[in-house]
């Protein structure tokens, strides 16, 4: 539940759930957030879930920081909010082309790249919450063998559909962005479609995750 | 292809269309854009006699040079801007924040903002823009809203539609404010700072530096010294906030910042300073001052009240 709901500013609301990160305080978070997008409480602009925050700002024409903390506060929950939520595959291409940091990463974790691998795709991923750049998705938890710092000089450019590991987490980058995740494959999925106008990105907060790897021949068809 | 159009001949530094901006899409990582200086804005749209949420073009320190093909055409720039119009090789001078006509041929030059940055371009009709997620604000960086989600390129055509009969002049007495003193409320890291970087960073002055954009304002000043950790688990951003950076340095969020960010959050700027923060352009010194929530909501009611005075006097 919510620990402590302060100002973020004159036109935000900041609500603490915790500071661990884990599957239990993020699914309150994003519960909450659920149930506020269907609430319809007046001057909501936008709603931030987070791995243990979640900010709510505000139209100070429409509403105050005292109002809309009531509201929240007095929020009713449905319970099993979680029907928004699926289960998502994404397939991922290993070639050496787009495995940047695999070498690297064999050094740093003391693993051979077929070990690697191996774990990776033989788990499911929470996705903690989206954003930084439009529809990216921030996943989570890595086994322990793979658990690796990010590079010491971050990347100018990352190619966009990369997938990226760090620390207990990884993402995908939606878009060719600067970037300092270790990057081992490359999806051909678009996971933001700038085109589509409505659910433009595949991946929301309470999602889960399974990726499977792919040759590079079906990467290139898959493409086409 | 309609008849009424401007045919780029200088896109300038940063010229994007906005509106309002994009409610509802932070949690996909999708900022809010739209206008970084919301009075002008609205101004802007007034002085039309367009609805409030109609596009724009803002444009930043140098501005577009547009020449105009079409019937007789009511335009009005606001913001503090250097303009001229161009007609039959006569240089014409005129002012902000009254409607002008613009007729079949002439060529808008918008020459620069003064000592500010944004100034926007509204015309008695709509700019024939594309939508995205209810906005047509352009964000770059997503590549969504108007014109693809790119800035204004040399040579392309745009296309104006709704044309209105030619406007009143409606005139507004505006002066933009030059304060440098920015107002903030304390952030929710304000802990993370030693007791001497706080009366620091209150007490001297930081550099707006070239490292600004949309996205955000770098400042160079005093290191601000941290004591508990200069990364938080990320969390989500507002327009205004101020992250410390690990090198100690602030940096403001504007309006097409990342959504989620991993530094202490030191203060957030108070809604009612965020237009004139946002007019501070590199090389000018800032000093920033601490105030509550309760005094921020007053000063927030004033600026609104304000803003509506203007449009009240419009002549």
């Amino acid at each position: 539940m919510i620990k402590n709901i302060s100002n973020l500013g004159d036109a935000a609301l900041y609500c603490d759930f915790g500071t661990e990160v884990n599957k239990e305080i993020n699914r309150n978070v994003i519960n909450y957030f659920n149930n506020l997008r269907d609430s319809n409480f007046l001057g909501i602009t936008n709603i931030t879930p987070s791995y243990n925050k979640l900010v709510i700002s505000f139209d100070l024409k429409l509403t105050s920081f005292a109002k809309l903390k009531k509201q929240v506060e007095n929020l009713e929950l449905k319970k099993n909010n979680n029907s928004k939520n699926n289960l998502i595959k994404i397939p991922v291409c290993c070639a050496e082309e787009f495995a940047l940091d695999i070498k690297r990463l064999q050094k740093l974790l003391k693993i051979n790249e077929a070990k690697i691998y191996e774990t990776f795709f033989s788990k499911n991923y929470y996705c903690y919450m989206t954003g930084f750049i439009a529809g990216m998705p921030f996943l989570g938890d890595m086994d322990k063998s793979l658990f690796a710092k990010r590079l010491e000089t971050p990347r100018v450019k990352v190619p966009k559909n990369s997938i990226g590991i760090t620390e207990q987490f990884c993402n995908i980058y939606t878009f060719e962005s600067p970037g300092g995740w270790n990057i081992i494959g490359k999806t051909p999925v678009d996971i933001f479609d700038n085109k589509k106008n409505t659910d433009p990105n595949l991946i929301n907060p309470g999602d889960t995750i399974s990726f499977y790897p792919i040759s590079k021949l079906e990467y290139e068809k898959k493409y086409e | 292809m309609n008849k009424n159009y401007f045919e780029v001949l200088r896109p300038g530094i940063n010229s994007t269309f906005q509106d309002s901006g994009r409610n509802n899409f932070y949690h996909i990582g999708i900022p809010f854009s739209g206008a970084m200086d919301n009075r002008n804005f609205l101004l802007a749209n007034t002085i039309s006699n367009n609805g409030i949420n109609n596009p724009v073009l803002e444009f930043a320190y140098q501005g577009p040079k547009l020449k105009y093909i079409g019937e007789n055409i009511s335009i009005n720039v606001t913001g503090d801007v250097n303009f001229k119009i161009i007609r039959k090789n006569k240089n014409l001078e005129f002012g902000c924040y009254e409607n002008i006509v613009l007729e079949n041929n002439d060529c808008l030059d918008v020459l620069s903002t003064n000592r500010s940055v944004y100034g926007y371009l509204s015309i008695g009709g709509t700019f024939e823009v594309d939508y995205y997620l209810n906005s047509c604000s352009t964000n770059t960086k997503a590549k969504i809203g108007a014109n693809s989600g790119e800035k204004l390129e040399i040579g392309q055509i745009i296309q104006l539609k709704n044309i209105k009969k030619i406007l009143p002049k409606n005139k507004i007495e505006y002066l933009n404010s030059k304060i440098e003193n920015i107002r903030i409320i304390k952030g929710p890291h304000f802990d993370y700072f030693s007791k001497d970087a706080i009366v620091s960073f209150f007490s001297n002055e930081f550099n707006v530096t070239k490292l600004s954009d949309r996205m955000g304002i770098r400042l160079k000043g005093p290191k601000i010294n941290n004591i508990k950790n200069t990364n938080i688990k990320s969390e989500g951003l507002v327009k205004g906030v101020i992250q410390i950076t690990a090198d100690g340095d602030p940096i403001i969020m504007l309006s097409d910042h990342g959504t989620i960010g991993g530094y202490p959050k030191i203060g957030v700027v108070i809604s009612a300073d965020y237009d004139k923060l946002v007019q501070i352009p590199p090389g000018t010194k800032i000093k920033f001052k601490e105030i509550n929530l309760k005094d921020a909501e007053t000063i927030f009611k004033l600026y609104e009240m304000e803003t509506q005075n203007l449009i009240s006097n419009i002549k």
